[in-house]
């Protein structure tokens, strides 16, 4: 069972790393439920 | 018919008091923490002018240190100076605050900024004696105001106060009394990019070597917006930026994509041109106040200087083909679709593979990739990375995927065919277009044949879309082959032996 499965998780991406939708993707695949995503630009 | 690039401007200006009072973490952190530590910490951390022009990175910018140069250079840089300290360089100058207050002003066509009569007095001979800019303000300048009427405008009127070795010098009023989008703070922003772009354009136009006249159509890619409250963004930067910097013949537009902004901009210019649409097309944009010191809490607490002091500025001419100048590759475009996806790979793909696919060229047939030109120095301390590197290791990964590379030359392709960052982070400035210049140069030189210019934009802060964005193109070596071509250097070569060859037989005839 994964660490993620069943939890609620927000993400913060970030858009020179890893961007919100694929660190979503990931996290979705291992039972999360994501309440939040998104990615910003410290750039 | 081929566009080329003729020439190029890129300037900076150091603007410590901006980031105090303009730069979008500091207003935030007055709003949220007011009494914070590091509110208290930052003004100590700013650097001076003269460190600002011997910083490496700077320097580089304005073209008097190449990238290679730079990259030998270990990092940090911030604790390191440069060899030299100009302010001017062979692409554009780094501007000191108080000439650009007066720039400012000088771009104001609505009365809007208002600096005090002794300051304007004090730097006003300063902005009249740069060659570049001289010329462009004079008779544009106000005699400025009294330091009562800015103290009452700031204190009863809403207007945005400006400041220099944080004293009050002056404000920009808002352009209305209810309608935010000519507020103070908005017209404060606009100005800035306004007069930021001018101060590129003029030095771009200078380096190509051509007259104001010949401009015919400008097209301004930074990420600001000005419109009032009926139309947002109604534009246009391009023709009031154009008006004041004197290219009289020139109309223009605004084109948008937040860091992809200049990339899709060329792109549009170099298609007019290729188009014989228009014969000179000019890509502009200025700098951003709301991201001075936007990485500014990192900095203070790694007892860093803070070293998002300074607006960037950039202008690229683009002309119809002339047989010398390096040409703009539009068969070989990569483009971020709507389907493509938002993984770095995914990305990369988009941009850099398929295009070369389309091409027939291998990753190593690019000589020099310039994705993110953000300055590490900036960036590493704040957890963000090396923005460049990050490119050059998936390009390098996707280049032995395809078998272009051998695993084994994976390490050593950013050093061969990449560039070290040194652009300020503002957005749309570091990203693809500061190594426009040296590309042009080294082209024209002979060293590198090909460079790849990648933009990438990140619509999701809109909250429009959570779509990714980007597109890239080739800047290639002239073959001279231009419809409009003149003539080339090695088509000079070439007659001057036959001339000789005809005269040496002439001789021996004889």
């Amino acid at each position: 069972m994964s660490i993620l499965s069943g939890k609620k998780v927000i993400i913060i991406g970030d858009r020179d790393g890893i961007p919100g939708p694929a660190i979503e993707e990931c996290a979705k695949t291992a039972g999360a439920d994501v309440v939040y995503s998104s990615t910003e630009c410290f750039v | 018919m081929n566009s080329v690039i003729k020439g190029t401007g890129y300037v900076l200006v150091h603007t410590p008091d901006m980031v105090l009072h303009n730069g979008t973490t500091q207003t935030t952190e007055r709003i949220v923490n007011p009494e914070s530590e590091y509110l208290k910490e930052l003004p100590k951390h700013l650097r001076s002018y003269e460190d600002v022009l011997s910083y490496y990175p700077n320097q580089t910018y304005i073209g008097n240190v190449t990238p290679d140069e730079l990259a030998a250079v270990e990092q940090p840089w911030h604790d390191k100076k440069a060899p030299m300290n100009d302010r001017f360089g062979p692409f554009g100058e780094i501007m000191p605050q108080e000439e650009f207050l007066l720039l400012m002003q000088a771009c104001d066509v609505f009365d809007l900024v208002k600096l005090s009569s002794d300051f304007v007095a004090a730097h006003k001979d300063a902005l009249l004696k740069n060659e570049y800019v001289g010329p462009a303000v004079e008779g544009r300048l106000a005699e400025g105001v009294s330091m009562e009427e800015v103290e009452k405008l700031v204190n009863e009127e809403h207007a945005e106060p400006l400041y220099h070795g944080n004293v009050l010098v002056g404000c920009v009023k808002n352009a209305h009394d209810i309608d935010v989008n000519l507020s103070a703070h908005v017209m404060l922003e606009n100005i800035v990019s306004k007069a930021s772009s001018v101060l590129a354009m003029l030095h771009a136009v200078r380096n190509a070597g051509i007259d104001k006249n010949e401009v015919e159509y400008v097209i301004d890619c930074c990420e600001e917006a000005c419109g009032d409250m009926n139309q947002r963004g109604g534009g246009n930067f391009a023709k009031a930026a154009a008006e004041i910097a004197g290219l009289d013949g020139a109309t223009g537009c605004d084109v948008r994509g937040f860091c992809a902004g200049p990339a899709h901009a060329i792109l549009n210019a170099a298609s007019l041109v290729a188009a014989g649409t228009f014969k000179t097309v000019m890509v502009t944009a200025g700098g951003c106040t709301a991201k001075l010191g936007m990485n500014g809490k990192d900095h203070v607490k790694k007892g860093l200087p803070a070293l998002e002091d300074c607006l960037g500025g950039f202008a690229v001419i683009l002309t119809a083909d002339d047989g010398v100048n390096p040409c703009i590759n539009l068969e070989y475009v990569g483009r971020h679709t709507v389907g493509t996806g938002s993984s770095p790979q995914a990305v990369i793909s988009a941009l850099v593979t398929n295009a070369l696919d389309k091409a027939g060229l291998k990753i190593n047939d690019i000589d020099k990739y310039s994705p993110e030109m953000q300055n590490p120095d900036i960036t590493k301390p704040a957890g963000a990375g090396d923005v460049p590197q990050a490119n050059y290791k998936m390009i390098g990964a996707l280049g032995v995927k395809r078998g272009d590379l051998e695993k084994s030359e994976l390490a050593a392709f950013p050093q061969k065919h990449g560039l070290v960052g040194f652009a300020p982070t503002q957005g749309h400035i570091p990203s693809g277009v500061p190594y426009i210049g040296f590309a042009r140069k080294s082209i024209l030189e002979g060293t590198i044949n090909r460079a790849m210019i990648i933009g990438k934009g990140s619509l999701f802060l809109g909250r429009m879309t959570n779509l990714f964005d980007g597109v890239s193109f080739i800047i290639e070596k002239n073959e001279g082959k231009g419809q409009e071509a003149g003539v080339s250097e090695e088509q000079v070569k070439g007659l001057i032996a036959k001339a000789m060859k005809d005269f040496a037989a002439s001789l021996l005839a004889e």
